[in-house]
């Protein structure tokens, strides 16, 4: 998931174990985050909240930049003009999310620097989803219709989330997403009526993104490091297994619709409970994938470490511009 | 817009086409730039400015399309076409370069474009003065976000004015084409379709030598070079601008996506 931060070993450090009074606050916190009351950026909040917010909150945002990517490999190439101005405003879209996130992450007196530091040397992660190739145009649409779909279901929740700053970006950014989703089956629905090429290709994404696209909602519940802290606090409403049970039953038409099949023999609907079940995930490539050994985890990184070290003279010269703009009024009014 | 339309003349087709391919071959540079932006704000703004120009290309690109009358719509005639029948202005084409050149050539062609629509916006096509109206109000934006970033990085650090004097003395000669008429404006002009190029000179220099005045920039001397891909002869760069633009479109004969 892009925020999958929750459920992947804390690199922070420890958390100090609070003093005293502290205790009595952060009980009176825990309290009011149990009753689902909002927290603001001014409110006292427990260090221990305030860190799991900035990790999830600047990872969902490395998310979105870094899923810029994997979808601007296809922008030139997108197979007609509508298609393509689709995708171009969709990527534009994510370029906002980060935007808006990071400035979520901010009000928690971190700074986008600070953040992107973090990404580039390695020490932030980001949804491993966009650590996979997009091989061919129906990537883009399978993207869409399952990578935010599923993305969806986990953030929707979030709109919940006890902190205001980050529930509010979500409510946007929820409502785009959405729509990004319905481009996504609506490109796909487009291959599905086409030639047997398309249909080919969209079935081979399909088979290709079918188990990461799973594997977004992270480990099994029991496996889950720091999602039981992260329910009490009301920044996590719904568990990994929950989202994904209903992420698979949401799916299962939408691909009957699209005539398309998915690589797991275990996938049948199972009347008694009610739920489709699914096969055994492989946790290794998930694992694998999250400590760096994904198919493009070493081109994503390098692709925003170049973008920013190649960009660096243009901040500089933006500051001296903005630095010597600010003298010459300066000097005017003196 | 939906009226049928009759092309006035055959030069008519011809002369909205290369108003469309300008467009459309400057939003394909541009996207290539998509999430690779030296920030997230900038990045954003080239985006939305490919976008625009995107959108502008569909328009001329349907609006010609319809004046042709031989069932052609954008998709046929961005992705069925070969160099020799794209009529953009080699600037258009030109690769990316960096930040400085990618703003310089993005705010050549876009004051270029707003000289352009103002004149348009009398033409005797009324689809083609309503599309000029409507790009004219997103030009406005985009030569004040390019203006401000040519000006930003000329008068900037040493490194950033050394890049963007680099890059104007590399693009300006392929501005020379730009405002210069051959027989097709000719027989667009005296049909009322719209301006001479040549008539769109004087403005835009205006507007041009004053952002680079103010980004301290010097003027290279003058040239007779002259780029040609308004005629449809092209620099070595087009060919692999459109083959990648097109490949997956030719790939797939007769498809729909």
């Amino acid at each position: 998931m892009y925020t999958q931060a929750m459920d992947i070993p804390n690199t922070d450090g420890p958390t100090a174990v609070p003093a005293i009074n502290e205790q009595a606050r952060e009980a009176e916190f825990n309290e009011r985050a149990g009753r689902g009351e909002i927290v603001e950026a001014k409110d006292w909040m427990p260090e221990a909240y305030r860190k799991t917010l900035v990790r999830q909150i600047s990872q969902h945002a490395h998310s979105e930049i870094v899923g810029m990517l994997p979808e601007g490999n296809w922008v030139t190439r997108a197979p007609s003009l509508k298609r393509k101005t689709i995708l171009l405003a969709k990527i534009q879209d994510e370029g906002g999310h980060g935007l808006y996130l990071y400035a979520a992450a901010e009000t928690l007196g971190t700074s986008r620097d600070q953040m992107l530091d973090a990404l580039h040397t390695g020490k932030a992660k980001y949804s491993s989803i966009f650590n996979y190739p997009t091989l061919t145009w129906a990537d883009i649409g399978v993207i869409g219709w399952l990578v935010d779909g599923a993305a969806i279901m986990n953030q929707v929740p979030l709109c919940r989330c006890s902190y205001g700053p980050y529930a509010r970006a979500m409510v946007r950014i929820c409502k785009e997403e959405s729509f990004h989703q319905r481009q996504g089956f609506d490109l796909l629905l487009a291959l599905s009526k086409g030639s047997e090429a398309q249909r080919a290709m969209m079935q081979d994404a399909v088979n290709r993104w079918w188990w990461p696209v799973l594997m977004m909602f992270g480990p099994h519940d029991k496996d889950s490091q720091n999602s039981e802290l992260s329910m009490k606090w009301g920044i996590k409403r719904i568990s990994n297994d929950e989202l994904r049970q209903q992420f698979v039953d949401a799916t299962m038409p939408q691909g009957e619709l699209l005539g398309v099949t998915f690589p797991d023999p275990d996938l049948r609907y199972n009347e008694a409970r009610g739920h489709y079940d699914f096969g055994a995930i492989d946790w290794s490539e998930f694992w694998n994938v999250v400590n760096g050994h994904g198919p493009c985890n070493k081109e994503r990184l390098q692709a925003r470490v170049d973008a920013w070290e190649e960009g660096a003279w243009v901040r500089e010269a933006a500051l001296a511009h903005a630095r010597k703009q600010a003298a010459r009024v300066a000097a005017a009014a003196a | 817009m939906n009226a049928p339309i009759a092309a006035l003349n055959p030069a008519h087709v011809s002369y909205v086409l290369r108003i469309a391919d300008g467009s459309l071959i400057l939003a394909q540079r541009l996207s290539e730039c998509c999430g690779h932006g030296p920030a997230l704000e900038p990045d954003i703004a080239l985006t939305n400015i490919a976008l625009d120009l995107l959108g502008q290309a569909r328009l001329l690109l349907s609006h010609a399309g319809a004046l042709e009358g031989q069932g052609r719509d954008e998709d046929a005639l961005a992705y069925w076409r070969d160099a020799s029948q794209f009529h953009n202005p080699t600037l258009c084409e030109l690769p990316n370069g960096d930040f400085a050149q990618i703003c310089l050539r993005t705010f050549f062609y876009v004051a270029w474009q707003a000289q352009l629509w103002t004149a348009l916006s009398a033409s005797k096509d009324a689809a083609l003065a309503a599309i000029a109206e409507k790009s004219s109000k997103e030009t406005r934006y985009h030569c004040e976000h390019l203006a401000g970033w040519v000006v930003r990085l000329g008068d900037g650090t040493a490194d950033s004015h050394a890049r963007m004097q680099r890059a104007l003395n590399y693009l300006l000669p392929y501005t020379n084409e730009l405002c210069v008429d051959d027989d097709i404006d000719l027989a667009a002009a005296a049909a009322g379709i719209g301006p001479l190029p040549s008539s769109l000179n004087d403005a835009w220099t205006a507007q041009v030598q004053a952002v680079l005045a103010e980004a301290t920039l010097s003027l290279p001397a003058s040239t007779p070079f002259r780029s040609s891909g308004r005629r449809g002869q092209h620099s070595e760069a087009m060919d692999y601008v459109l083959a990648e633009m097109q490949s997956v479109a030719r790939a797939h004969p007769g498809a729909q996506w």
